[in-house]
C-alpha cells in the first residue's frame, strides 16, 4: 500500500486547486473572493499539516519523494511567500477588472509544483515538480490578458523557460545515460570515486545546473527577470520574486549536495564563476534603473549571487547560511513588493522611483516602513539583511575561500547604493506625487509583519531561526 | 554497419543543437521557437530511449512518456500565451517582442 503521510500536504493543496476551480467554474460571478479565502486557508492547513502530522524523514513512490527537515523548512517557507504573495494581490486585482478565479487556483498548483521540486529525490521527479510550477507560472506573468506588457512578459518567460527546461533535460538523460540511475542516493554512491566518472557526466551536470540556474535567474540566464518582473501585474511579480527562488535554491542545494557530492571539486568552480557574475550584474546593472519594478528585479539577481557564494561553501555551514539567506531575503522583497502595490496614483500605478519622492511628509509610516526593507536589503547592521549575509559570508570564510568572501561585500557595497538611493528619495526629497489610499487590509497586514520581522525586532526570532536551519541543512549531508 | 548508441547520442546531440539554433539565430516569428523547443524535447527523447536500450533499464522510457507529456502541456500553454500575446500586438514577429527592453 502507498503510504500517504508524507505527501499529504501535497495531496491536500492539489485536490484543493482542483475543488477551488469546479467551485470557480460553476459559479456564475467567478466567486473570487471566497476562492481566495479558501486558498488562504488551503496554505495554512498545509503548513499546520506540513509541521503537526507528517513524519519526516519519510519516502514515498519508492524513494521519489523524500521529505526530511530540508523539505519541511523550505516547504514552510514557500507556503508562507505564496501567502503573502496572494493576500497582497486583492486591491490590484480589482482596480484593473482581474478578479478571476483562476488567479488562487494558479498560485495553488504552482505551490505544489514547488513542493515536490524541493522533496524531489529523484531526477524525474525534480522534472515534474518543476514543470508544474514553470506551467502555472508562464500563465500567471501573462494573468493581465489585455495589456501587452504583460502578455508579452509572459512570452518571454516562457520561451525562454522552455529553452532552459530543455537544457536541464538534456542535462539529465546525459546524468541517467552515463550512470545508469536517476535515483539521488544511487547516483552519489557510484559517484564516490571521481576517477571513474565518465567526462559525459560532468557535461550532463553543467546542463543541468544551466537549467536549474535559470529558475533562480543567476547569470547568464537572468536576462528574463528585468522584462518579466517589469511586464508582469505587480501581485505575481511579488510572488516570482519570493517563492520560486526560494524552491529553486533549495533544488539546487539538494541536487549539488545529495546527488553529487563527489564531484564537488567540478561543481564548485562553476558555482563560484556563477556567483560572481551574479553579483556583479546585479549590482552594478541596477545602479542606472528608473523603474522599481526593474530595480527589484536587479536586486534580487544580486541577492541570488550572495546565496550561491554560500553554495560554494559545500558545508553544512553554507548550507545553513543559504537557508537563512532565503528566509530573510524572501521576508524582504515580499513586504518590499507589499509597498510597490501600495504605490498608486489617481490614474493607477507608479513605477518610477522618482514618484517616492517626500513619501516621509505624506505617508510617514510606509515611507519608515520601505527605508527598513532597503536598508535590510543593503545589510546594515542591525537589520535582518545584516544577518543574512554574515551567515552565509562566514561560511564562505570558514570553507577556505575568504577571496569569495571579500568579493562578495565589495559587491554588496555597490548594491547597497542603490538601496540607499531610495531612502533618500523618499526622505530629503520635497513631495510630488500623492498616492491614492489602497483597499484591503492585505498590503498593510504583511507590509506591517514583514517590517517588524525584519526591524531589529529580528534579533528575538534570529536564534531560534539559526538553530532550525541548522536542523535542515544537516539533513541532506 | 552496426548502429550502436553512440550514433543515436551523435543525433541526438545534432537535433538539440538544431533546436537551440534555432531559438537563437531565427529572427522570423516566434511559431518556430516554439517548433525548435519542441525539437530540443524530442532530441532529448531519442538520448533517453537510447540509453535506456544501452543500460537494459526501463526508467529512461517511463522519463520519455513523462516529457511527452509534458511537452504536450508545454506547447498548449506556448501557444495560449502567443494568442493572447497576438490579440494585443497583432504580430508574432521577433523583432516585434520590444515593449521592454532587457
Amino acid at each position: 500500500m502507498l503510504a500517504v503521510n508524507p505527501i499529504l500536504p501535497e495531496l491536500l493543496l492539489a485536490v484543493g486547486a482542483m475543488v477551488l476551480l469546479m467551485i470557480g467554474a460553476f459559479s456564475r460571478d467567478g466567486a473570487y473572493g471566497l476562492i481566495r479565502t479558501l486558498s488562504l486557508v488551503l496554505f495554512g492547513l498545509a503548513a499546520f499539516v506540513l509541521l503537526a502530522f507528517v513524519d519526516s524523514p519519510a519516502d514515498a513512490f519508492g524513494g521519489m519523494f523524500r521529505v526530511d527537515a530540508f523539505a519541511v523548512f523550505v516547504k514552510v517557507l514557500i507556503l508562507v511567500a505564496a501567502g503573502f504573495a496572494l493576500m497582497v494581490a486583492d486591491d490590484y486585482l480589482a482596480y484593473r477588472g482581474l478578479r478571476r478565479f483562476e488567479y488562487p487556483v494558479l498560485i495553488l498548483l504552482a505551490t505544489v509544483g514547488m513542493m515536490l521540486m524541493v522533496s524531489a529525490h529523484t531526477l524525474l521527479a525534480l522534472y515534474v515538480g518543476l514543470e508544474l510550477q514553470s506551467l502555472a507560472l508562464y500563465v500567471l506573468a501573462a494573468f493581465n490578458r489585455d495589456r501587452l506588457r504583460s502578455s508579452e512578459a509572459g512570452l518571454k518567460y516562457f520561451v525562454l523557460g522552455a529553452l532552459a527546461s530543455g537544457m536541464l533535460l538534456y542535462g539529465i538523460s546525459l546524468i541517467y545515460g552515463f550512470s545508469g540511475t536517476l535515483d539521488f542516493a544511487i547516483l552519489a554512491e557510484r559517484l564516490k570515486n571521481p576517477a571513474t566518472v565518465h567526462p559525459g557526466l560532468l557535461t550532463g551536470l553543467v546542463f543541468l545546473f544551466a537549467g536549474l540556474v535559470f529558475k533562480i535567474s543567476a547569470v547568464p540566464f537572468h536576462m528574463w527577470t528585468p522584462d518579466v518582473y517589469e511586464g508582469a501585474p505587480t501581485p505575481v511579480t511579488a510572488l516570482f520574486a519570493g517563492a520560486p527562488k526560494a524552491a529553486a535554491m533549495a533544488l539546487i542545494l539538494r541536487v549539488l549536495m545529495e546527488a553529487f557530492p563527489g564531484m564537488v571539486e567540478e561543481w564548485r568552480q562553476l558555482v563560484i564563476i556563477v556567483a560572481i557574475a551574479t553579483m556583479a550584474v546585479g549590482s552594478f546593472a541596477a545602479l542606472v534603473q528608473t523603474n522599481i519594478k526593474r530595480l527589484m528585479a536587479y536586486s534580487s539577481i544580486a541577492n541570488m549571487g550572495f546565496a550561491l557564494a554560500g553554495v560554494a561553501a559545500a558545508t553544512p555551514e553554507g548550507v545553513r547560511g543559504v537557508l537563512i539567506y532565503m528566509v530573510i531575503y524572501v521576508l524582504m522583497t515580499v513586504g518590499s513588493f507589499a509597498l510597490i502595490l501600495a504605490m498608486r496614483r489617481e490614474d493607477g500605478w507608479s513605477e518610477e522611483i522618482e514618484d517616492l519622492a517626500g513619501l516621509a511628509t505624506t505617508r510617514p509610516a510606509m515611507a519608515a516602513a520601505m527605508a527598513i526593507f532597503m536598508f535590510s536589503l543593503a545589510g546594515i547592521p542591525l537589520l535582518a539583511g545584516f544577518f543574512a549575509k554574515l551567515y552565509v559570508f562566514l561560511a564562505v570564510v570558514h570553507a577556505g575561500l575568504v577571496w569569495l568572501a571579500v568579493v562578495g561585500f565589495i559587491f554588496s557595497v555597490v548594491a547597497a547604493v542603490y538601496y540607499l538611493r531610495i531612502v533618500k528619495v523618499m526622505y530629503l526629497d520635497p513631495p510630488k506625487v500623492e498616492f491614492s489610499p489602497i483597499a484591503g487590509s492585505g498590503i498593510p497586514f504583511v507590509a506591517g509583519v514583514t517590517a517588524a520581522l525584519n526591524s531589529p525586532l529580528h534579533l528575538l526570532f534570529i536564534w531560534p531561526l539559526v538553530l532550525v536551519a541548522g536542523i535542515a541543512a544537516n539533513a541532506l549531508f | 554497419m552496426e548502429i550502436g548508441i553512440n550514433h543515436y547520442l551523435g543525433l541526438g546531440a545534432i537535433l538539440f543543437a538544431l533546436g537551440v539554433f534555432g531559438v537563437f539565430l531565427n529572427r522570423k516569428n516566434v511559431i518556430i521557437i516554439l517548433m525548435s523547443v519542441e525539437l530540443m524535447l524530442l532530441a532529448v527523447n531519442i538520448n533517453f530511449v537510447a540509453f535506456s536500450a544501452a543500460l537494459h533499464d526501463l526508467m529512461g522510457q517511463v522519463f520519455t512518456m513523462f516529457v511527452l507529456t509534458v511537452a504536450a502541456a508545454e506547447a498548449a500553454i506556448g501557444l495560449a500565451i502567443l494568442v493572447v500575446y497576438f490579440r494585443n500586438r497583432g504580430s508574432i514577429e521577433v523583432e516585434d517582442i520590444n515593449q521592454m527592453r532587457g
